[in-house]
């Protein structure tokens, strides 16, 4: 494979692994809280897509219109009467039930779904786009970078630009000023996971059109995840992007035997030189 | 006199074991700039936080506008029109100016006359508007404070409490901070200020309080106390 062509497909690469990482970063910089389940949201997400489009005879896409809002209010709901009650004891007990949670769901997944490996199937997975001098994009890698690179989108302009976007950010940097602007902590946190868990539902539907999966599948989607939140800097999204295409490009380049293995030399790299990833506020 | 707007009474608060306010009493009259005075550690800064809800109080009753706030949360607290600015300014540091003084706005009652409280603001403090986009962070301590109290402007009070605004500032921005803080007094709010300076909360506000040792020890009009009983008052003599 030519240099560009590796070029090309390392950023395709790197769009859904920036969404992979980009709930996490949130829920890192917002809550300061460590989600250890994220790897398990994301394969929540891709059964969801899948089966959901088998069921109903439609392309995996659409059935974001039900996965998104579903997975937002489940994270909610999760986050209201599960984690806040252990946030109030410090970060070690919100870690512990993070990690008992992504066990639990991963078993659940397991009883619900067998082990089969699966794939969320569309007309266009065999597609290329051909480009001059013998080079070409996927379509299908082409469809989950968009859906990466939009969702990505959409969260910074709403982090941006509304009051509850910015009612979240002002709580991650101080807690007592924003309820004393009319900010109920507790709220923003479960509204901050349930945007998280949305992002992952997003995630999941890529993955599932990508890979294959089984329900043990979200430790492999939960290391990468960590890599670019870690790259990127916590907590912020621009770098998260940016730490996605480097984490991407730097598999693709390393090849299917050492791709992993650079990425995480890359990470190692990365925590020695500057430990606060690349964008770090 | 008028009616007052808000009134303290009896109320305690602790941390832990640690007794903070053992007995505050005082009354707010609507319209009025009230001083609350005293030493370092006399339980001034914990008598606004619970105020104002970010601390609970463990006794006593807090009314304001008639109604019993005493333990509801600080987002509830704003939204009845009590706001107060945080010792040490406390501004959304890693967000810009004018995020800063919208967020004031986040209220829902608030929010309609957002675009006439930021020019309000801004004439107030003409230095926010030159420095809108830069994050509130790189800003200097006084510019961080106008920011605060601009923050506050935007939730739409009827009393705005101010703690320690000119701790650690120069004086010349103190004095051009409290221009400021009368200017918006002259526009009907209610400011209960928190000073140890006693000269210059004696000059600002029409009435007094002492605190000592987390009980208000003496209360009235500054003129009529005089500086030297609020001194004594300040000391415990």
């Amino acid at each position: 494979m030519s240099f560009i062509q590796n070029i090309i497909n390392g950023i395709l690469l790197g769009g859904i692994y920036a969404l992979l990482g980009v709930g996490m970063t949130m829920m890192f910089g917002i809550v300061k809280l460590t989600n250890l389940a994220h790897g398990e949201f994301i394969i929540m997400g891709a059964f969801a897509s899948t089966l959901l489009a088998q069921a109903l005879g439609i392309d995996p896409i659409i059935t974001l219109i039900i996965t998104v809002p579903c997975m937002f209010l489940i994270g909610m709901v999760l986050q209201s009467v599960l984690i806040n009650r252990v946030m109030l004891q410090g970060s070690e007990p919100a870690l512990l039930v993070t990690f008992g949670l992504s066990i639990i769901l991963q078993d659940a997944m397991l009883l619900l779904f067998t082990a089969d490996a699966r794939r969320a199937n569309v007309s266009y997975s065999t597609t290329n786009i051909q480009l001059p001098g013998g080079l070409y994009i996927s379509v299908l890698d082409l469809v989950v970078f968009v859906i990466s690179l939009v969702t990505i989108l959409i969260l910074t302009i709403f982090l941006r630009r509304t009051y509850m976007g910015r009612a979240i950010r002002a709580t991650s940097d101080d807690t007592v000023a924003a309820s004393l602007m009319g900010v109920s902590v507790r709220r923003t946190y479960g509204i901050a996971m349930g945007i998280a868990m949305a992002t992952a539902a997003v995630a999941g539907l890529g993955v599932g059109m990508r890979w294959t999966f089984y329900p043990s599948s979200g430790g492999t989607y939960l290391l990468i995840a960590f890599g670019v939140v870690v790259i990127g800097g916590m907590g912020s999204i621009p770098g998260t992007l940016v730490a996605g295409l480097v984490f991407g490009l730097a598999q693709v380049f390393g090849g299917a035997n050492y791709g992993l293995l650079v990425s995480y030399i890359l990470l190692i790299v990365m925590l020695a030189v500057r430990p606060q990833g690349l964008f770090s506020k | 006199m008028s009616e007052s707007i808000l009134k303290v009474e009896h109320v305690q608060a602790k941390y832990g074991d640690f007794i903070a306010v053992e007995d505050a009493t005082l009354d707010v009259p609507a319209g009025t700039i009230v001083s609350v005075i005293g030493a370092n550690g006399a339980g001034k800064s914990t008598l606004m936080d619970t105020i104002a809800g970010v601390h609970k109080a463990s006794g006593g009753k807090i009314i304001f506008k008639g109604e019993d706030i005493s333990g509801m949360p600080a987002e509830k607290i704003v939204l009845r029109g009590l706001s107060l600015v945080p010792q040490g300014s406390r501004c959304f540091i890693r967000m810009t100016v004018e995020d800063n003084l919208i967020m004031g706005s986040f209220p829902k009652s608030a929010r309609p006359m957002m675009k006439d409280t930021l020019d309000r603001v801004y004439t107030l403090f003409p230095v926010l508007k030159q420095k809108r986009n830069d994050l509130s962070g790189s800003l200097s301590g006084g510019q961080r404070q106008m920011v605060a109290i601009g923050r506050a402007l935007m939730t739409n009070p009827d009393c705005v409490l101010f703690d320690e605004i000119s701790l650690g500032l120069a004086p010349t921005i103190i004095k051009d901070i409290y221009a400021r803080i009368k200017e918006i007094s002259s526009d009907g709010m209610t400011v209960v200020l928190v000073e140890q300076d006693t000269h210059r909360a004696i000059r600002t506000g029409e009435i007094s309080h002492v605190m000592l040792k987390g009980r208000v020890v003496l209360s009235g009009r500054s003129r009529e106390l005089g500086e030297d009983e609020i001194k004594k008052a300040y000391f415990g003599l």
